[in-house]
């Protein structure tokens, strides 16, 4: 896949958010609205932190966009989404996520499928201020939900039949997190209710009839200045799918994982660029480990 | 014995901490702090955003109560005498957007003289727990 699909996206997320102009709130200080992630809410690439997005300080209203791009050796991602934050204190956020499973899935007759996920999210920060409080250990927390709808085309009778998933789940979670101003490093732990396979693309649950589950999620970032950060995260998933009627260890899921660059020239726009590892997807049909590159653009406003 | 070595380990922490001036060092001292201070107070009064709050102050005044202040908060030998902060900003409506501001334009300040970023977050983090006296809106 190129990133030629990076471009439409993008265009129509910049006049979503062109509309947010007159909001226009920058008291916050530059990239401490975190990114956009996959899910749309604002944190890292893969995790949402205790950040709300935008720039919007307190009695401001803030906007954002985004378009990303995964690209890993057997599959790709292409998300997009929006947030609106108010205060710094709450976040709504609506995101689209298209998978291409490309050839992988042609033993099942399935060649080129696309998973098609619809979220939306709403975060609210309950507690602590990421930036300021630096002379203590008290972290900003925050707690979210993610609604979550997959459309999995011709494999959805397979996925909610014979693998007993459901095509929509609704994740909480609770973020803390922390700068450590003095040396620049951000810490971000975020524990994910969910039952989402593969971040849901896969459904949500399965027929061993595993409920939720809680999953730990880690990010750390260095500030290497005011618009430059680097970071690694990792995100732990349930394995919901495994085993199934296609055997055991046919559908085992991994964790993921990605180290990234997050830069933001101006309070209107961040670029973030990662190397992702995403594990094995689907390993019966396509046993390579799926690791590659991931491209994000931002704008706010 | 024990609590011999209790406090001698006290005494240290305690030495440590008192002699903790590494900041301020690192800003020039109280020469440097000040040559910093003057160029922070054309900044603040010319920002289009929060320069209202400091128009009626005298630079002078200003700069000398920042330059104390600054060299308090990052262990260095001097007395700050203005009054209190939560006292000095209550009637000023200050938000948290004109705070982190005033934030950014000390950065910019920062910038201009060449202070390396680490060493500018030392600083900060000195300074930001102020926000709690400060933001009043």
């Amino acid at each position: 896949m190129s990133y030629g699909f990076f471009i439409r996206p993008l265009v129509a997320a910049l006049s979503v958010s062109g509309a947010g102009m007159a909001l226009a709130g920058d008291g916050k200080l530059l990239l401490t609205g975190g990114v956009s992630t996959i899910d749309g809410a604002a944190g890292g690439g893969l995790t949402p932190w205790a950040v709300t997005g935008s720039y919007a300080a307190a009695g401001e209203w803030g906007a954002t966009a985004y378009a990303t791009g995964v690209k890993t050796r057997d599959y790709g991602l292409a998300g997009y989404g929006a947030a609106l934050a108010f205060a710094d204190r709450v976040e709504f956020s609506v995101a689209r996520q298209d998978f291409d499973t490309k050839d992988n899935l042609a033993p099942l007759g399935l060649s080129g499928l696309k998973l098609k996920m619809d979220i939306v999210g709403a975060k609210l920060r309950v507690a602590g201020d990421a930036i300021v409080d630096s002379d203590g250990w008290m972290p900003q927390v925050a707690i979210g939900v993610l609604h979550k709808k997959v459309d999995t085309g011709a494999l959805g009778p397979t996925l909610t039949g014979a693998l007993g998933a459901k095509e929509s789940g609704t994740e909480v979670y609770v973020s803390a997190t922390k700068l450590f101003l003095a040396s620049g490093i951000l810490v971000n732990g975020t524990l994910r209710v969910t039952k989402a396979n593969q971040g849901g693309l896969l459904g949500f649950g399965g027929a061993q009839g595993m409920g939720n589950r809680v999953m730990p999620e880690i990010s750390v970032a260095w500030l290497a200045s005011r618009s430059l950060a680097f970071g690694a995260e990792f995100r732990a998933k349930p394995n919901n799918l495994d085993p199934s009627a296609l055997g055991a260890g046919a559908l085992k899921e991994d964790h993921w994982a990605d180290v990234f660059v997050a830069w933001a020239p101006n309070k209107n726009v961040s670029l973030t660029m990662a190397y992702v590892d995403l594990g094995k997807i689907v390993p019966a049909l396509q046993p390579k480990r799926q690791t590659g590159s991931y491209l994000s653009a931002q704008v706010a406003f | 014995m024990r609590k011999l070595i209790a406090l001698a380990l006290l005494a240290v922490a305690g030495l440590a901490h008192a002699a903790d001036d590494s900041v301020y060092r690192a800003f020039g001292e109280k020469a440097g702090i000040n040559t910093l201070m003057q160029d922070f107070v054309v900044r603040l009064k010319a920002d289009a955003k929060i320069g209202r709050f400091f128009k009626d102050v005298k630079s002078e005044h200003l700069v000398q109560q920042l330059t104390d202040q600054l060299c308090k908060v990052s262990g260095g030998p001097c007395v700050y005498e203005g009054a209190p902060m939560a006292e000095s900003h209550r009637e000023l409506e200050i938000a948290r957007a004109d705070f982190n501001r005033l934030v950014e334009v000390l950065q910019d300040t920062m910038d201009a003289k060449g202070i390396p970023f680490g060493t500018q977050n030392r600083m900060l983090a000195l300074l930001a727990p102020m926000h709690r006296d400060i933001v009043t809106k």
